[in-house]
C-alpha cells in the first residue's frame, strides 16, 4: 500500500512539475527551502531593476533625481485614501515621473509599521516621504530625525512648526473655504424648499455628521454653517459625532437619527457612503464631502467639496528638484486649486446654485469675504474680538496663539491643520463623547 | 484489499506512525503544489509571471537589512502571543482571548508611561510598567478561567468577550489622553524624554524584543515538557477525570495556566507599547490574538516548532505586503496566496496522519 501511495505521490509530482513546465525551476528556488540559490537570483534582478532604474532616469528630463515615496492608511477602497492616491498619479503624471520613481505603500497603519514603511522607502531610494494620516505623523518625525537628507512631508499633521526640523514639513488646504462654498449651496436649497412651502423659516434645520470633536471637524461644519447662513439667516443645525472616520453603519445611523429630528438636509464629514445613501433612501439633499456621490444618489446630492493634493505633490517634487525649501507648513487654497468644488447636481440643487457658488468663491479669494468673520457668529451671545487657540500640540492642550484680528479668525495661517474649535451659536452638538 | 461491490472509489485509513522523512516528503510536495496552485492563480487572475511574485516575497522578507529585522521583530510578538496561548491550548482550554489580553497588557503599559512617566526614574517606571502589564494581562485571562473552573462556563465565548471589553477600554483612554484634542489619537508617548521607552540594545531597535520573546520560547519549551506544571496542564488537557483520579486539583490549573497565559500576553502588550511602537491604539495587537492560535496548532503546541510556523506567517505577510507594492496589486491578492499556501500545508498534516487507497477497479471486471 505504501508503494502504491509512494507511486501516486511521485505521479502527482511530475504532474504538477510537467503542468508547470518552465515555471517549475523557479518554483524550487522561490520555495524557502531553496534558499541558497534563490537569494543570489533575487539580488542579481534587483541590480538589473537598479540600472534599468537609472537609465530611466536619465531619460526623464523634468526631476531625474527625485524619487517619491507615498505612504497610505488603507488602499484604494477608502475614498479618503483614493483621493490621495488620485492625485499622486496626476501629479506624477503631470511631472513626467516613470514608474520607477514612485512608490505606493497602502494599508500601513498609524504605528511603528509607518516608520519602518518610512525608513523601507529610504532604503529603496526615495528623496520624498509622503503620508496621509494623520495618526502618522509622530512615526515620521521619527523616521525624519533619522534620514536628514530625505524630505519628509504629511498631510494633515499639526507638529511640524514646533518640532524644528528642516526636513519634516506639514501639508494642508483651507478645506472651510470649500465647505463654506458648499454651504452656500445647502443654504439655497433650504430657501427653495421654504418658498416651495415645504416648511417654515424657523423649521429650517440641517444635520451633520462628523468623526470626532476634532478641530479639523469642527472648523469643516461651522465652516459649512456660516455658507448656509450666508444666504439662509434662519437657519440652525444639529452635529452628531460617530467616533471613526469610517464606519458606514455609524454614518446612516447618524443621517437616520437627524432626519429623525427634523432637519431638512444632511451633510458629513467621515468616509463612508452611509450618510450619503441614508439621505437618498430617504429622500432628503445632501452636500457630500471627499468626491461626487451622484452615481449612487443621483435625487439627492447637491455638491461635494474635497481637497485635491496634486498640487502639493508638484511643489515638494519641484522644490526638491530646484533644491529650494519646503515650508514647515504649507495650506493650499482655492487659488492653488487645492480646494476644489465638484459638478452642482441641477437634479437636487436650487436654481441658481452654480452662479451663486462662483460669486462667493471670487469674494473669497479677493478677501472681501472671510469665513469665519466675527461679525457673522457669536459664541454664549457674544462676538468675539479675541481667541486664543491651541496651535502649538501639547497634551495639555494650551491656548498658545492670538488667532482673531482684523476682524476674522485667521484658520489655517498659524499651522496649515485647522485649529478652529469654538462652538458658535445656532448648532447644537448632539453628544460630544469622541 | 477487499474488493467488494459497491465499494466507494477510495477511503480513507489511519496510518501507521510515518518515518520522519516520508512526513517531511509529504509536506514538501504539499509546498511544493501550493506554488504550482498559486502560480497558475496569479497568471490567471492578474497576468503577471509567478516566478516574479515569488522573488518579490523572497524580497518582502529579506530584501534589505531593515527588511530581516521588521521580519525577526513580527516573527518575536506574533511568537510571543502563541506561547503565551500554548500552555492554554495544551490543556484544551480554548483561549481565543489573546487579543484583549495584548489590548489590556498594552493599555496597563502606556498608562505607566502617561501618568508616571515625569514622576519616576525610568529604571523604575520600566520595572512598573513590566509588573503592570504582566498583572493586566493575567487578570484578563484569570477572569475566564474562575468562571470556568467554578461554573464550567464556556471559555471561547468568555474570552472573546473579554476582547471586545478590553477594545472598548483603550477606545475610552485613548480619548481620554488623545493629543491634539478630539483627534481621537494618543500619538507617541514621551517622544521627547523618552521615558518609560525599552532600552535599545546596540543600537538594534528590535533586538530587545527578539530577545526577550527567545527567553520565553526556551523558558516555555522546559516548562511544558520538563516541570511538573506542564505535566499537570498535558494530563488536563487529555482527561479532566484522570487528572482529579491521580489527585490533580484541576480548577487550580486551569487558573494558574490561564494566569500565565495572560500574563505572557501582557508582555507581547509590553514589547508592543513600550519597545516598538510607543503608542496605544484599539487595533495595535493586529490580530495577532487570533493569528497565534493556527501558529500554535501548526506547531502542534511544540514551543520550538513555533519559531518555524510563526516564521511562515510571517514570511508569507511581509512578501503579499511587497507584491502589493512592487506590482500595484491589491493587498487582498497577497492574502489570497497565503490562503492557498496554508490550505496545503494544513491540509499535507491529514495525509501525514491518513492515507488514502484507490480501489484498484481495473482487475475486478478483467
Amino acid at each position: 500500500m505504501k508503494k502504491i501511495f509512494a507511486l501516486l505521490l511521485a505521479t502527482v509530482m511530475v504532474l504538477a512539475l510537467c503542468a508547470c513546465g518552465s515555471k517549475a525551476p523557479a518554483e524550487t528556488t522561490a520555495a524557502p527551502a531553496g534558499e541558497t540559490t534563490a537569494a543570489p537570483a533575487g539580488e542579481t534582478t534587483a541590480a538589473s531593476n537598479e540600472t534599468t532604474a537609472a537609465s530611466d532616469e536619465t531619460t526623464a528630463a523634468p526631476a531625474p533625481s527625485v524619487k517619491v515615496g507615498f505612504i497610505f492608511l488603507h488602499d484604494e477602497n477608502s475614498t479618503y485614501d483614493l483621493n490621495f492616491m488620485n492625485a499622486a498619479k496626476e501629479a506624477c503624471a503631470a511631472l513626467g515621473l516613470s514608474d520607477d520613481q514612485y512608490i505606493f505603500r497602502t494599508n500601513i497603519p498609524e504605528g511603528q509599521e509607518c516608520y519602518d514603511a518610512a525608513c523601507e522607502l529610504v532604503d529603496a531610494g526615495c528623496n520624498i516621504v509622503f503620508a496621509d494620516s494623520f495618526g502618522h505623523e509622530d512615526y515620521m518625525i521619527q523616521a525624519a530625525k533619522e534620514f536628514p537628507e530625505v524630505q519628509f512631508c504629511h498631510a494633515t499633521g499639526t507638529k511640524a512648526h514646533t518640532e524644528g526640523l528642516s526636513n519634516y514639513h506639514n501639508a494642508f488646504a483651507s478645506i472651510y473655504e470649500g465647505r463654506y462654498l458648499a454651504g452656500v449651496a445647502a443654504g439655497l436649497k433650504l430657501n427653495e424648499m421654504i418658498e416651495n412651502g415645504e416648511f417654515t423659516a424657523e423649521e429650517a434645520k440641517m444635520g451633520y455628521i462628523g468623526a470626532y470633536t476634532y478641530a479639523e471637524v469642527v472648523s469643516g461644519y461651522t465652516a459649512f454653517y456660516l455658507g448656509a447662513k450666508s444666504v439662509c439667516p434662519t437657519v440652525t443645525m444639529e452635529v452628531t459625532f460617530t467616533g471613526s472616520w469610517y464606519d458606514e453603519t455609524a454614518e446612516k445611523e447618524g443621517a437616520n437619527k437627524l432626519i429623525g429630528n427634523g432637519c431638512k438636509l444632511i451633510s458629513q464629514h467621515a468616509d463612508s457612503m452611509g450618510a450619503p445613501t441614508a439621505c437618498e433612501t430617504a429622500g432628503v439633499p445632501n452636500v457630500s464631502y471627499n468626491g461626487s456621490t451622484i452615481a449612487a444618489c443621483p435625487n439627492t446630492f447637491i455638491v461635494s467639496s474635497r481637497i485635491n493634493w496634486a498640487p502639493y505633490y508638484e511643489f515638494i517634487v519641484n522644490s526638491v528638484v530646484n533644491g529650494t525649501e519646503i515650508p514647515s507648513d504649507w495650506t493650499g487654497s482655492i487659488a492653488t486649486g487645492s480646494v476644489l468644488l465638484t459638478e452642482v447636481n441641477e437634479t437636487a440643487a436650487a436654481a441658481g446654485t452654480a452662479d451663486k457658488i462662483a460669486d462667493v468663491k471670487a469674494a473669497l479669494e479677493d478677501g472681501s469675504v472671510h469665513v469665519f468673520d466675527v461679525t457673522t457668529f457669536t459664541v454664549g451671545g457674544e462676538s468675539l474680538t479675541s481667541y486664543m487657540a491651541d496651535v502649538d500640540t501639547d497634551p495639555a492642550y494650551t491656548p498658545d496663539t492670538e488667532v482673531i484680528y482684523d476682524g476674522y479668525f485667521h484658520e489655517s495661517e498659524k499651522r496649515s491643520a485647522p485649529y478652529f474649535d469654538l462652538q458658535i451659536d445656532g448648532i447644537t452638538l448632539l453628544d460630544t463623547a469622541f | 484489499m477487499h474488493n467488494q461491490k459497491g465499494m466507494p472509489l477510495f477511503h480513507i485509513t489511519k496510518r501507521k506512525a510515518l518515518p520522519w522523512y516520508g512526513a517531511w516528503l509529504i509536506r514538501g510536495a504539499a509546498i511544493l503544489m501550493a506554488l504550482v496552485v498559486c502560480a497558475v492563480v496569479t497568471t490567471a487572475l492578474t497576468g503577471e509571471n509567478p516566478i516574479e511574485i515569488y522573488k518579490t516575497i523572497w524580497k518582502g522578507a529579506f530584501g534589505t537589512q531593515r527588511k530581516i529585522w521588521i521580519l525577526g521583530q513580527n516573527i518575536a510578538i506574533l511568537l510571543c502571543v502563541s506561547l503565551a496561548v500554548t500552555p492554554a491550548f495544551k490543556m484544551h482550554f480554548w483561549n481565543v482571548g489573546g487579543e484583549g489580553q495584548i489590548l489590556i497588557g498594552g493599555l496597563a503599559t502606556a498608562a505607566c508611561m502617561i501618568l508616571l512617566g515625569d514622576k519616576l526614574p525610568n529604571w523604575l517606571l520600566i520595572l512598573t510598567m513590566v509588573a503592570a502589564s504582566c498583572l493586566a494581562g493575567a487578570i484578563w485571562g484569570a477572569i475566564p478561567a474562575f468562571f470556568k473552573a467554578k461554573w464550567n462556563t464556556n471559555e471561547t465565548l468568555f474570552t472573546l468577550m473579554m476582547n471586545y471589553v478590553a477594545t472598548q477600554l483603550v477606545a475610552f483612554f485613548v480619548i481620554l489622553w488623545e493629543v491634539p484634542k478630539g483627534a481621537g489619537k494618543i500619538g507617541i508617548i514621551n517622544q521627547s524624554t523618552e521615558a518609560g521607552w525599552l532600552p535599545v540594545i546596540g543600537g538594534y531597535k528590535y533586538l530587545l524584543n527578539i530577545l526577550v520573546v527567545a527567553v520565553i520560547t526556551i523558558l516555555m519549551h522546559f516548562y511544558l515538557s520538563r516541570s511538573k506544571h506542564g505535566y499537570e496542564i498535558a494530563v488536563v488537557g487529555e482527561s479532566e477525570r484522570t487528572a482529579r483520579y491521580i489527585g490533580i486539583k484541576v480548577e487550580k490549573v486551569i487558573i494558574r495556566t490561564m494566569i500565565l497565559s495572560g500574563a505572557i500576553c501582557g508582555i507581547a502588550g509590553l514589547l508592543l507599547v513600550g519597545g516598538t511602537d510607543h503608542t496605544i491604539t484599539t487595533t495595535i495587537s493586529g490580530g495577532r490574538g487570533f493569528t497565534a492560535v493556527m501558529v500554535s496548532w501548526l506547531a502542534k503546541f511544540n514551543p520550538l516548532i513555533m519559531v518555524f510556523t510563526s516564521f511562515l506567517l510571517v514570511f508569507l505577510s511581509r512578501g503579499a505586503s511587497e507584491i502589493s507594492t512592487s506590482f500595484g496589486l491589491n493587498h487582498s491578492f497577497g492574502d489570497i496566496l497565503t490562503g492557498i499556501i496554508l490550505f496545503f500545508i494544513i491540509g499535507s498534516e491529514f495525509f501525514i496522519s491518513y492515507k488514502l487507497s484507490i480501489r484498484k477497479s481495473g482487475k475486478k471486471e478483467a
